[in-house]
């Protein structure tokens, strides 16, 4: 039979460790509801993010066997999470520093935009005396 | 006597349409891709019928729109995409790297349906009333366009899902499933560059998917996202949309890169110069082009400081790019070159992409792009990248290829009448744009002012003589099906990868025996003498 | 061909050398699949980071609007049943076919707890108006544009849920199968796959509770 000789391969991890981080797991939860009870302004988003980490690791590490299995796969996982990161890191660059050199001049929006409709698309094509402006633009 | 190939067993239309087989999905992508193809050509040829004159009273603006954007996003969702990984890729891979199979082929069959579905989705849209945002869906105009922007984003985001099913079954092949001896670095260039492309496809698709999701929330409930006036950033579709599609346009052209890495060793008689350096160029592009999708937004409003470092990063992308072509000309040198169909596609890519990749340089610096931004220049541009280099590639590899996937040789004289006639229109069709770009004519509008009429016109004959071109290509192509097999050699091309150690066409299983790998894929001269 | 002799045989497709082989193969591929899903949720997660970054107060004033209690509530019940499918498959591995069973029914009907909680708490945001978008009618919480919060919320978890359901589908067919007995030491990679999937739609719970219950 070779069932036995098919368990050696690839680690069977005893089954009181899921006991364990599961309840490393529950605990870590209360912990972070607690804290959460405390205000302490913007250090709540810090701690809970940092608590959320250490739980989602122990998961990845544990559950997901990251700790024992082929390191390729936690090398897949860490570059999704870096894409991730670069992915926030580098929008909240544009978003967090518009305006900075060249201040932004804001004009009200209308709330309704003319965009013209299916119907009478034929009406942009009648030449007129401009042709620069031969696309219907929203407002003349 | 014929031995039996994956061709002719077995037999019957079931058996091609439930096929596992990574050849017979390779064909079957052939078709639907040559398909739409075809379609996005008829598109572009309306356009540029259109743009003939000024005012053109043959179509309305609005259907100006639609046409513009359903060649957009046919030529790049469902031909330029999915073309040469989905079909060279999966024929040659397995075959390159000495494997049965890819990995997982029923996830093979499955991409090809869901790129099928996804692609029928698209069409329906035309029945509803076609999208006319652009393939690049920007809002606000896209959650407020009456036309049918729903059915097409919903195409787009399920032909992804096939994107994402080839870029994870050639990962894992590549991993797994080499054939004895081939170690990372005894595997064909064409194998690096469908890896480099599969880790964008596998990173950078979901986000597109989840992309479209917000658009069409955007548009069901209104959540205000992309809205402003509901405390949204339209601005912030764009970071959403280039986050994938920058990367995407590495999708299109890396594995072109890979398939001009196998004909020149081929076809100029030498080993590759500087395989490391064109391996790890690979995997630099796709690291790179997940740090520059911000040049899309130079004139959108991104801020300043924003703007400086995609500027800077997106340079760096020259740097691999220029390893790969300085490499590609070193081999050249000193060349035993034969100028048979395939090289001369390779080399009308060396040309045509070294203008696309150059003029990008234009757009990329932040004071030249706020000039030519949204011009023809940037249509220009794209089109010398992305017909110029990934067609052309594709068009090579296809040749390159043709004998071993269905054991026929075509026409090389009307082959080579097709590259003549393929490489004067584009150059015919695109080169004025360069020029009406950096006068001034914006991309997008049915029609222009009278000054442009000149350049356009050059342009419109230029589309119609690369039409021609493109017609005789294809007849070639499939008049030689109508050839006899037996004549042809396994090796026509005396190329040193595996997949021309097998019979042309392979028989089902790929080899008889297991492909055992000695030397480098471009040993030409440990070839020769192993040989005698 | 000696293969013969092994009664699993046609567990092993014809283009794998070995069960080894396959079983890596199908691991590698499904943690590709993982991280499309990873930044399939990391849209939304980029998508919650501008919003909140350009409206601060409104994700403060509104999280209250939540309890806590059933957050935490979903928080514990998906730990738990990351737990009981982790010991299925150490028991599959085991050859322990009944309590293999036992303990993907307790996923379920964990997984069921959180879905009936999840629409419950739904049904009584829908009521009081806290919905996405311009159907928001809630008037309850300070500052410009409050319906973001709910926009966010309804997306995020929304797809998350999906993600369960989606899941809960497929444990119930490994129950099947596994009742068919077609699990043993010796091929167990559908349930393998499967329980990484479900850890990681875990690990995301991990990440949405406190960013919506906790400090919003």
């Amino acid at each position: 039979m070779a069932v036995h000789a098919d368990n050696s391969k690839g680690h069977s991890i005893p089954s009181k460790v899921y006991l364990r981080v599961g309840a490393a797991l529950l605990i870590l939860t209360a912990i972070t509801v607690a804290v959460a009870q405390i205000p302490l302004g913007g250090f709540n988003l810090v701690v809970a993010m940092i608590i959320a980490t250490a739980k989602a690791t122990l998961v990845a590490l544990f559950f997901m066997h990251l700790k024992y299995d082929n390191r390729l796969y936690l090398l897949i996982f860490v570059i999704a999470l870096a894409t991730l990161a670069v992915f926030i890191i580098l929008t909240l660059f544009d978003t967090l520093n518009r305006g900075r050199i060249l201040p932004e001049v804001a004009a009200p929006i209308r709330s309704e935009a003319v965009i013209y409709p299916l119907d009478s698309a034929r009406s942009g094509a009648i030449p007129t005396e401009d042709t620069s402006s031969g696309s219907n633009a929203p407002e003349h | 006597m014929q031995e039996s190939s994956y061709l002719d067993q077995p037999r019957g239309l079931k058996s091609w349409l439930l096929t596992l087989d990574h050849k017979r999905i390779a064909i079957l992508y052939l078709i639907a891709v040559a398909i739409y193809f075809l379609a996005g050509s008829v598109f572009a040829l309306l356009i540029r019928t259109i743009l003939a004159r000024p005012e053109n009273p043959l179509v309305t603006a609005q259907h100006y729109n639609q046409i513009f954007t359903l060649h957009g996003a046919i030529m790049i969702f469902l031909f330029i995409i999915p073309a040469t990984p989905a079909i060279l890729g999966n024929f040659a891979l397995p075959l390159m790297i000495g494997a049965r199979d890819v990995a997982f082929p029923r996830l093979n069959l499955a991409s090809w349906y869901t790129y099928i579905i996804g692609s029928l989705v698209i069409l329906y849209s035309l029945h509803s009333g076609a999208a006319d945002t652009g393939w690049t869906f920007y809002t606000p105009y896209s959650t407020q366009s009456n036309s049918s922007v729903i059915t097409t984003t919903l195409g787009v985001f399920i032909a992804g899902f096939s994107s994402v099913f080839t870029g994870i079954n050639f990962i894992a092949t590549v991993h797994k499933l080499r054939a004895p001896g081939m170690t990372w670095f005894k595997m064909p260039l064409f194998v690096w560059s469908l890896y480099a492309t599969s880790i964008i496809q596998v990173l950078a698709t979901p986000v597109l998917a989840i992309t479209l999701v917000l658009l069409i929330l955007e548009r069901v409930f209104g959540v205000g996202i992309f809205d402003p006036k509901m405390g949204g950033d339209p601005v912030l579709f764009q970071h959403f949309f280039w986050f994938y599609s920058h990367p995407a346009v590495y999708i299109m052209i890396l594995p072109a890169m890979g398939v001009i890495s196998e004909l020149i060793p081929v076809f100029a008689r030498r080993k590759i110069f500087g395989y490391s350096a064109i391996a790890f160029s690979s995997l630099a592009i796709a690291f790179l082009s997940f740090l520059v999708w911000g040049h899309h937004m130079f004139v959108s409003g991104e801020a300043e400081i924003a703007s400086v470092i995609f500027s800077l990063l997106t340079f760096l992308v020259a740097i691999p790019s220029g390893v790969k072509i300085f490499n590609w000309t070193a081999t050249l040198y000193k060349g035993r070159i034969s100028f048979d169909p395939p090289m001369v596609y390779a080399l009308m890519f060396l040309f045509l992409f070294a203008i696309g990749g150059l003029t990008g340089l234009f757009l990329g610096a932040l004071a030249s792009d706020v000039h030519v931004s949204d011009t023809y220049f940037v249509v220009a541009h794209f089109h010398y990248v992305m017909m110029g280099g990934a067609m052309m590639g594709l068009l090579g590899g296809l040749h390159f290829w043709w004998p071993k996937i269905f054991g026929r040789m075509y026409s090389r004289f009307w082959s080579l009448t097709a590259a003549v006639l393929v490489f004067i229109g584009f150059n015919l069709t695109f080169f004025p744009q360069f020029i009406l770009g950096m006068k001034g004519m914006p991309r997008r509008y049915y029609t222009y002012l009278p000054q442009y009429k000149p350049l356009n016109v050059l342009s419109t004959v230029g589309a119609y003589v690369l039409g021609v071109g493109l017609v005789v290509l294809v007849w070639c192509l499939l008049a030689s099906l109508k050839r006899k097999r037996q004549t042809l050699s396994n090796n026509p091309w005396n190329a040193g990868t595996l997949e021309w150690t097998t019979t042309s066409p392979p028989p089902t299983q790929n080899f008889k025996t297991q492909p055992v790998v000695k030397h480098g894929p471009y040993d030409y001269e440990e070839m020769v003498a192993e040989r005698t | 061909m000696n293969m013969n002799d092994n009664p699993h045989t046609d567990a092993l497709q014809h283009h794998f050398a070995d069960m080894e082989q396959q079983r890596e193969s199908a691991k590698l591929g499904m943690w590709l699949f993982l991280i499309t899903e990873l930044l399939l949720f990391g849209g939304l997660f980029g998508f919650y980071t501008f919003y909140r970054a350009s409206n601060p107060e409104i994700f403060y004033n509104a999280h209250s609007t939540l309890d806590v209690k059933f957050g935490a509530l979903y928080t514990v019940v998906l730990i738990l049943s990351s737990i009981t499918f982790a010991l299925a498959i150490y028991h599959i591995r085991e050859n322990k076919r009944k309590q293999t069973l036992m303990l993907l029914g307790a996923t379920v009907l964990f997984g069921v707890i959180f879905l009936a909680v999840k629409g419950f708490e739904w049904a009584h945001h829908i009521h009081l108006g806290q919905l996405p978008g311009k159907y928001y009618t809630f008037t309850g919480i300070q500052g410009t544009n409050p319906h973001i919060f709910y926009s966010a919320y309804y997306m995020m978890t929304g797809l998350h849920s999906l993600h369960v359901l989606g899941g809960l589908a497929v444990i119930l067919w490994l129950m099947v199968r596994t009742r068919r007995g077609d699990f043993s030491s010796y091929y167990f990679v559908p349930l393998e796959m499967t329980g990484l999937y479900w850890h990681l739609v875990d690990m995301i719970w991990i990440y949405l509770f406190p960013l919506f219950y906790l400090v919003g």
